[in-house]
């Protein structure tokens, strides 16, 4: 992976002393907070409900195991012995004191890592498929090319005040597991006459006003993405609407102006920029793609993989959800959940974190992914290393086995910690995956994503769920809203409204009746929810949800 | 009409904590049960504004409502949540009871 240049750690150290002397200021007295505020949301500090929160950018979503080593040690020493894996790739701690960023931001910087654009209107962390060059289906890693565009945007002098945040994901496969249709900009790689360019997709994003993206460009030649970014960009940062915070973000800049036109506007700014792109981002690119380079896969026999298959049943259960296919013989990608029944999505434990560290390091060439459904990845585990990684996950409450079900939930941080927020979300899932674990239906109900939003804000993905919740404050009460329908792969599909929404008390029995009545309207066992909602549409399952309003009707 | 006054406290999170603070009569308190209750409107507005000036140890100063029957206790959700803590952790305010 990529590892910083004398360039990159000179950057960093200079940019983490400005932020130390700008923290310094705002003690003293010298900077007010109005003044403080812009400089300290560039370098990803928040002021949250409870405490400062430090957002640090996991570029697209890869690590290695002195990376999540050092973010333990981070989590043990400076807040409160977690950390909390977010949808965009990003981990927060939620308990730092103003006085201690500074030094944290320099242990990061020891590993490579900074909290740099994880907020404020710029270009955000680039994310990217979490099974980046592990996957079966890939045509090409999207990581080398999410590196550029890391170190393109990072302090571009033109994109430091854009008209509201700008978010980039980068997929290499045709099975999307990046969500780039939910971006402002989401890159897919493909291949074209046997050569491999992007295809260019703008103007998606969640959030108050939900967008799928929409085709800028077909496909864009490796040597052109970067003025076509810088152009897109551009033209957005002149066109896109400073005047109402909700109307800024680009899915209403291509919405209001039509992607015709701003493709015009790309395009005769792309004429102008060109020249200026004289190659160095090409030579940079291939030092990248080096660093980058696959690692030395075994050959090993399947002896202990086949003999713990067919004789442990955890372990059945366990790698029958958990694992992917992994384009290596022999090689299988592992899931590791962060979903326990009953915790909080996307938390780990800095014992955790040393254990997956630890294990990346025994068993997976050293490499760890976070991916957006707030799970970590060992993206290259010998099938043969199976039944032992697998026994020490369990160790260390790691192995549960339900990747892709219905405790495998997202849920943004909600009002338990977010200032932002107006309904709490992480109860909801917590108390979702307890009681479907209790029913012992899990693995019956088969692939279903539910995702949670404490706002309007979507940063818990809801109008992607098969099955969305929003939780809204309705005079003073926690609300849900229900949306149905909802998918985030390569078919993006927004969510419907099912309905009224449901308080605090209501919403589980509600999910459960949906969910139950998913059974009985599926075809066959092997006909998932998302397929049967496609089928049948809305009606039978709000049928479901809304009991009361059928026997009115009746 | 005017809507009536309803009582009022004045808060804040501390600039290096982060954590909830309450203005009292002579300064700040991290237990609402502390805070200073405002019953009048225009005395309310002159607390804001003498907290607003303290931007060299508050953040983000803003009355919240309170029921002030006994010593005050939050009305909204959120208030709730801000005076004790999250609910997955017993982290923030609540760890210290």
């Amino acid at each position: 992976m990529y590892s910083y240049t004398e360039f990159d750690d000179a950057f960093l150290a200079e940019r983490n002393a400005q932020f130390r002397a700008q923290v310094e200021r705002r003690i003293d007295g010298s900077l007010t907070e109005d003044e403080f505020k812009p400089l300290r949301l560039m370098n990803g500090l928040y002021l949250q409900l409870h405490a400062y929160m430090l957002r640090v950018a996991i570029p697209y979503g890869t690590l290695n195991g002195a990376q999540m080593h050092k973010l333990a040690d981070i989590a043990d020493k400076w807040d409160k012995g977690y950390g909390h894996f977010t949808t965009r790739q990003n981990i927060q701690y939620n308990w730092p004191q103003l006085r201690d960023v500074p030094d944290m931001l320099d242990a990061l910087a020891e590993v490579n890592m900074h909290a740099i654009q994880t907020s404020g209107n710029t270009i955000r962390n680039v994310t990217a498929d979490h099974f980046a060059g592990a996957a079966a289906d890939e045509v090409a890693d999207p990581r080398p090319v999410a590196e550029l565009i890391r170190q393109w945007s990072t302090d571009h002098p033109e994109f430091q005040f854009l008209p509201r945040k700008f978010k980039v994901a980068v997929s290499g496969a045709p099975h999307d597991r990046a969500v780039i249709k939910a971006h402002d900009i989401g890159l897919q790689i493909v291949e074209q006459n046997g050569v491999l360019g992007f295809q260019v997709i703008v103007g998606g994003g969640l959030g108050r006003t939900p967008m799928i993206g929409k085709v800028l460009y077909d496909f864009v030649a490796s040597e052109d993405l970067l003025p076509t970014l810088e152009a897109v960009v551009s033209v957005y940062n002149l066109l896109g609407r400073r005047d109402n915070k909700y109307k800024a973000r680009i899915k209403i800049t291509v919405h209001e102006n039509g992607i015709d036109d701003i493709r015009a506007r790309v395009d005769a700014r792309y004429a102008l920029i060109r020249p200026q792109f004289t190659g160095v981002d090409q030579q940079m690119l291939a030092r990248i793609e080096a660093d980058f380079a696959k690692p030395t896969f075994k050959t090993a026999p399947l002896d202990a993989y086949t003999q713990a298959y067919d004789s442990d049943p955890v372990f059945r259960s366990w790698a029958d959800t958990n694992l992917s296919d992994h384009h290596a013989p022999g090689y299988a990608i592992v899931s590791i959940s962060l979903k326990a029944h009953g915790a909080t999505p996307g938390d780990a434990s800095s014992h955790q974190m040393h254990v997956m560290a630890d294990l990346a390091a025994q068993y997976g060439h050293d490499e760890l992914r976070i991916s957006h459904e707030q799970n970590v990845i060992l993206p290259h585990v010998h099938r043969n290393d199976l039944p032992a990684l697998h026994a020490a996950l369990k160790d260390a409450k790691l192995a549960t086995a339900n990747i892709g079900l219905i405790s495998d939930i997202i849920a943004c941080p909600g009002m338990d910690y977010c200032a932002l927020a107006t309904a709490r979300s992480i109860p909801i899932a917590q108390e979702i995956a307890t009681r479907f674990d209790a029913l012992k239906l899990e693995h019956e109900i088969g692939p279903l994503k539910i995702k949670i939003s404490g706002c309007i804000n979507a940063c818990g993905h809801h109008h992607v769920g098969h099955i969305g919740i929003l939780g809204l404050d309705r005079a003073g009460v926690e609300n849900y809203q229900i949306t149905l329908g909802g998918d985030g792969t390569q078919d993006a599909t927004l969510g419907e409204r099912a309905g009224p929404g449901f308080s605090a008390d209501q919403i589980i029995p509600a999910i459960e009746r949906l969910v139950l009545g998913y059974l009985d309207l599926r075809s066959d066992p092997a006909e998932t929810f998302l397929q049967t909602y496609r089928r049948l549409g809305l009606a039978p399952f709000k049928a479901a949800l809304y009991p009361e309003a059928r026997a009115n009707a009746a | 009409m005017a809507k009536p006054f309803t009582p009022k406290v004045v808060t804040a999170n501390a600039l290096l904590e982060g954590d909830v603070i309450y203005q009292t009569a002579t300064g700040w308190t991290r237990d609402l049960a502390h805070a200073e209750v405002l019953t009048d409107e225009a005395d309310a507005d002159l607390r804001m504004i003498d907290a607003s000036q303290q931007t060299g140890l508050v953040v983000g100063v803003y009355l919240a409502d309170v029921d002030a029957s006994a010593a005050p206790k939050p009305v909204h959700f959120r208030e709730a949540f801000r005076a004790k803590g999250p609910s997955n952790y017993a982290h923030g305010k609540q760890e210290a009871l």
